[in-house]
């Protein structure tokens, strides 16, 4: 079945909200919080609907805001992907 | 009462990106107009521009701002930059809370709006960009300007077409007086998009012309209407006492300034130009005799060149002043065109050199001016008067008093000292909520 992984999530945050080259990637930082990678909500608003359109799981605003790192979402992400 | 100064200037026009790029082609008379290559402009009447080609907005900024960004906000990220280090602030000279920006709009950033409702149309809502959400915004460069260089006093944006860059510069000047110490000011836009030229076609000023050389042609005999320009400079306002005292460069002084309407068709259409020249020179304390150089508005429609003409004459006397339309090498630039005229008066008074008007050949008879056309001219530098209208019957007028040299330059960073965020962290939100339109535009 289809997983999320640490760089796949990487690349549609990219694609989101734009690289910076002067952050930590997400495999080096997995569990470093979001806005201190340098994501603000509204990058992880427009995550939340790439991933809806990209993977099919729809995520609440509640749980996203509970995925407070780049690790976090992805398992978040995966758990929903293994229930469906 | 407390007196405004310009101490940094940060240009980006079709003629040149980067302030000295700009004036010195400036100065050797080129021009930025030509073909438009943005997008395809067969089909319309209308297809010539200035565009600034030799900008790449990843070269500039951090590449989190791009995604969030229409070009117009990139040009006046990028021309802020260069305004503030121009101006050679030095990180904490003042406090966040006593600086400030005061930026004009006309249009907003209808590239990005286009694209982001082709995206609705097409694909659905949830393809729409969450940053449209501020993107689009007349209000969105003083937006980021304010979060890029941690400038969190006054905020405000005023919105009167060509007329708005200068009604900006004068609301910096407002917060100055009323006890700000730096504001980031002047105007830009961009829309160089089917989107944006449809709304300007609209309005049926547009030249039709297709060569260059004579689609945008102020005052001249053969005069049929304008060519846009995309772009606008940021100028770094401060309290004079305070520039002083770190013993900066001063540019120059924002001495007067004065705004008006046209009346309206049916109460008689009388133009209100030439109140606001006279209301101008009476707050700035200079008399007709005194101003050296008039930057006219220049609209390149003949009943409007006529009214402009018949004012400058009636305020200075026939032939009475050198006036000049550097704007000839940009078009017309909606917000960013009156303080890249701004720049160019301050420039002009630095050099001694009053900038040439291009193209214009046979001045329209009756239109009894001296215009600057070919090459600079010479000049003692003193009192410049600025003028800009805007569609809607808009007329602003500001009168600059040239600055005093002072070296002393250091290296600018954050002008607050602090650490300009390089991204938002949630602070966008804030941010939407302390740039609504307003201030407490005249």
């Amino acid at each position: 079945m289809k997983q999320m992984t640490l760089s796949a999530l990487e690349e549609i945050m990219h694609r989101c909200a734009g690289d910076d080259e002067s952050t930590d990637s997400f495999q080096q930082a997995p569990e470093r919080a979001f806005a201190d990678l340098g994501y603000d909500s509204l990058a992880l608003l427009e995550t939340q609907s790439v991933i809806r359109r990209e993977y099919g799981v729809d995520l609440s605003e509640q749980a996203l805001g509970a995925a407070e790192t780049p690790q976090q979402l992805v398992d978040l992400v995966n758990r929903w992907l293994s229930a469906v | 009462m407390t007196t405004a100064v310009i101490t940094g200037i940060g240009v980006a026009a079709p003629n040149g990106a980067g302030t000295e790029n700009f004036w010195a082609a400036t100065l050797r008379g080129e021009s930025g107009i030509g073909p438009i290559r943005r997008f395809d402009t067969r089909g319309y009447p209308a297809r010539l521009g200035g565009e600034i080609d030799d900008f790449d907005p990843a070269e500039h900024l951090p590449r989190r701002l791009l995604p969030q960004t229409d070009r117009m906000t990139q040009l006046a990220l990028t021309a802020s930059a260069w305004a503030l280090a121009d101006s050679g602030v030095a990180p904490g000279t003042y406090d966040p809370g006593e600086t400030g920006v005061a930026m004009a709009g006309a249009f907003g950033g209808f590239e990005y709006g286009q694209r982001e409702l082709e995206n609705l149309w097409c694909s659905g809502p949830e393809r729409v960009s969450v940053y449209m959400s501020f993107a689009w915004f007349y209000a969105v460069n003083t937006g980021q300007l304010s979060i890029r260089h941690v400038l969190r006093g006054p905020a405000g944006v005023v919105v009167g077409d060509q007329a708005g860059g200068l009604d900006a510069v004068a609301q910096a000047r407002r917060n100055i007086r009323k006890g700000a110490r730096l504001m980031l000011s002047g105007g830009f836009d961009s829309s160089f998009c089917p989107y944006g030229w449809v709304a300007r076609i609209s309005d049926g000023t547009l030249s039709t012309d297709e060569d260059p050389r004579t689609a945008y042609l102020p005052f001249d005999l053969r005069a049929r209407g304008q060519v846009p320009g995309e772009g606008g400079a940021v100028l770094v306002v401060e309290e004079a006492a305070a520039a002083r005292r770190r013993g900066t460069r001063i540019y120059g002084e924002i001495a007067g300034y004065a705004a008006t309407f046209d009346a309206a068709a049916r109460y008689g259409g009388e133009r209100g130009l030439g109140r606001a020249v006279e209301a101008a020179l009476a707050d700035a304390g200079v008399t007709a005799r005194e101003v050296g150089v008039v930057f006219a508005d220049g609209s390149g429609r003949p009943a409007d060149d006529r009214a402009e003409a018949e004012t400058i004459a009636a305020v200075f006397g026939p032939q009475g002043v050198p006036v000049t339309v550097p704007k000839t090498m940009t078009g017309r630039m909606s917000s960013g065109g009156a303080p890249v005229d701004l720049a160019g008066a301050l420039l002009a008074m630095r050099d001694g050199l009053i900038p040439p008007t291009v193209n214009v050949r046979t001045v329209a008879p009756g239109a009894r001016l001296d215009l600057v056309t070919g090459v600079p001219r010479p000049w003692q530098p003193g009192p410049a008067l600025v003028l800009a209208r805007g569609r809607g019957g808009f007329n602003s007028a500001m009168v600059l008093r040239p600055g005093t040299a002072a070296p002393n330059r250091t290296g600018a960073a954050s002008v607050t000292g602090r650490e300009a965020p390089t991204r938002s962290g949630g602070k966008r939100h804030e941010a939407d909520d302390t740039v609504g339109p307003g201030g407490d535009h005249a």
